[in-house]
């Protein structure tokens, strides 16, 4: 594919960054204003809701990454408006704050001394106008080096390392020569070619960070486990699939960040990148945390290849299922937006396959609703790094 | 075109394979493709072996490294011989 002449259409923010989706999005600041956020959503036909566990007595740096992760969210370009709902106007406004710093529309509302009843009825009111808004926003013609990729595997098997994972490899290497912004991480699941990732770095200082991060994440695991993770890491799935160690994974995993791609820089949780290139998040392995956090970091499409057929989606980005597992393409066919076992049957080549996820990007840029989509697959899930106070 | 393997190995010097299809059977004959040198390997399974999950190709001692994509991903803890299923009942992580 010609990336360099390839256009997309999508929505140019107002802060010039560019999204492939249109949410007016009812974003709750904690577990208590989900209600109020839900029923708002089930008034106003186009107005999502965003319901999570979270958001009350957290301190310290967990209180931040829960900030960064709801701002970041209302920030993401797929996102055309916000309605903010919290239990109390100090942090609902906190939130209102960090997403008003794109321009965009957003509007924050609470509970305390007005009550559902009040609440719900004036967010209505103002999520209508949202959504008025949001629908006479048209597309428009963008080069695709602006559009923001990440990816994160899930329910692989070995089928992942060799199949989809290069897919996704090649996909990225191809997209890192045009000059695009791209993602990973999975700390954890590094492990065993946390030395290969290390390599790939671009600066000794940036190998200096990912190896701290990698080395914070491993003595977290090693002060809190009562075994060698088998079954939680590698899953239960992925050993149903044919994986057997930790290295294996990691070795499967590594290969989305294809051959030619270096790591520009390393990311704290949700946090944005500066500029293009490849960058390192340090987060969980686990797919709905990761893919939420990629969404509050600013992407905008997300590849992820699956062996055993994880099905994940996410309430504002896209999720492009990839697999090149011929049992998981029989039984789980509505999961899957790319196929790539033509790949382990030498009908297709890496390049070819890689080309082939290009092409369903752009699709689902211009509008293609992903598997995940259409099946209502919207899991948000906030990542907590531990006990409320 | 090249015919469709049953399993494939990443690199000549890995002790493993992947099947990539459904339903081998022991004493099935396999057809093996070694994707970085781009060749083809035969020899004859002696388990039944899930989609996905690996047999080796050549022989391994008790306590020895496995090798897949040229790299570590664990040891052996029971002797594993050409042609048997490799994973968790005689393979363990070397981490954590």
């Amino acid at each position: 594919m010609d990336l360099k002449n390839q256009t997309f259409l999508g929505y140019r923010r107002e802060n010039g960054r560019v999204g492939v989706r249109n949410h007016v999005i009812v974003l709750p600041v904690d577990d208590i204003s989900n209600a109020a956020a839900e029923a708002v959503a089930n008034n106003v036909k186009g107005a999502l809701a965003l319901p999570h566990p979270y958001g009350r007595l957290q301190f310290g740096e967990d209180l931040e990454l829960h900030f960064r992760t709801l701002i970041g969210t209302g920030c993401n370009p797929n996102v055309a408006a916000v309605i903010v709902i919290g239990i109390e106007p100090g942090w609902t406004q906190r939130v209102v704050a960090g997403i008003e710093a794109t321009g965009k529309p957003v509007e924050g509302f609470w509970i305390e001394q007005n009550g559902d009843h009040n609440t719900i009825a004036n967010a209505s009111r103002r999520a209508k106008e949202f959504v008025h808004h949001a629908t006479e926003l048209q597309r428009e013609p963008c080069p695709i080096s602006e559009l923001w990729v990440s990816t994160k595997c899930g329910e692989s098997d070995t089928t992942s390392g060799c199949g989809a994972n290069p897919t996704v490899g090649n996909a990225f290497d191809k997209l890192y020569g045009n000059g695009n912004t791209l993602l990973f991480g999975e700390t954890s699941e590094l492990t065993g070619g946390e030395h290969l990732v290390a390599e790939r770095c671009r600066t000794p200082e940036v190998r200096e960070n990912f190896q701290a991060m990698f080395d914070r994440y491993t003595d977290m695991i090693n002060r809190w486990k009562t075994n060698d993770l088998s079954e939680s890491q590698p899953t239960k799935g992925n050993i149903e699939g044919g994986l057997t160690t930790i290295e294996e994974k990691a070795l499967g995993n590594i290969q989305k960040i294809g051959k030619e791609c270096l790591v520009d820089g390393v990311l704290d949780k949700a946090e944005h990148p500066t500029g293009p290139g490849l960058w390192f998040m340090d987060s969980s392995s686990a797919a709905a945390e990761m893919v939420t956090l990629c969404g509050a970091a600013g992407f905008a499409v997300h590849y992820f290849p699956t062996g055993q057929g994880n099905v994940i989606g996410n309430p504002i980005v896209p999720v492009i299922k990839i697999t090149a597992n011929a049992r998981t393409v029989r039984t789980m066919q509505e999961h899957i937006d790319t196929d790539v076992t033509g790949l382990l049957r030498r009908e297709i080549n890496p390049d070819q396959a890689g080309d082939s996820l290009l092409d369903m990007t752009v699709r689902t840029a211009n509008g293609r609703h992903t598997a995940a989509e259409v099946l209502g697959h919207r899991e948000f899930v906030l990542t907590r790094l531990f006990e409320s106070a | 075109m090249s015919q469709a393997p049953d399993f494939v190995v990443h690199d000549e010097g890995d002790s493993v394979g992947v099947v990539v299809v459904e339903g081998v059977k022991a004493g099935q004959d396999l057809i093996g493709w070694i994707m970085d040198q781009d060749r083809t390997i035969n020899f004859t399974v002696k388990d039944d072996i899930p989609i996905g999950h690996k047999l080796a190709i050549r022989d391994i001692d008790p306590d020895s490294t496995v090798i897949k994509y040229s790299v570590d991903i664990g040891r052996t803890t029971a002797p594993v011989s050409q042609g048997e299923h490799l994973h968790v009942h005689n393979t363990k992580t070397k981490r954590w």
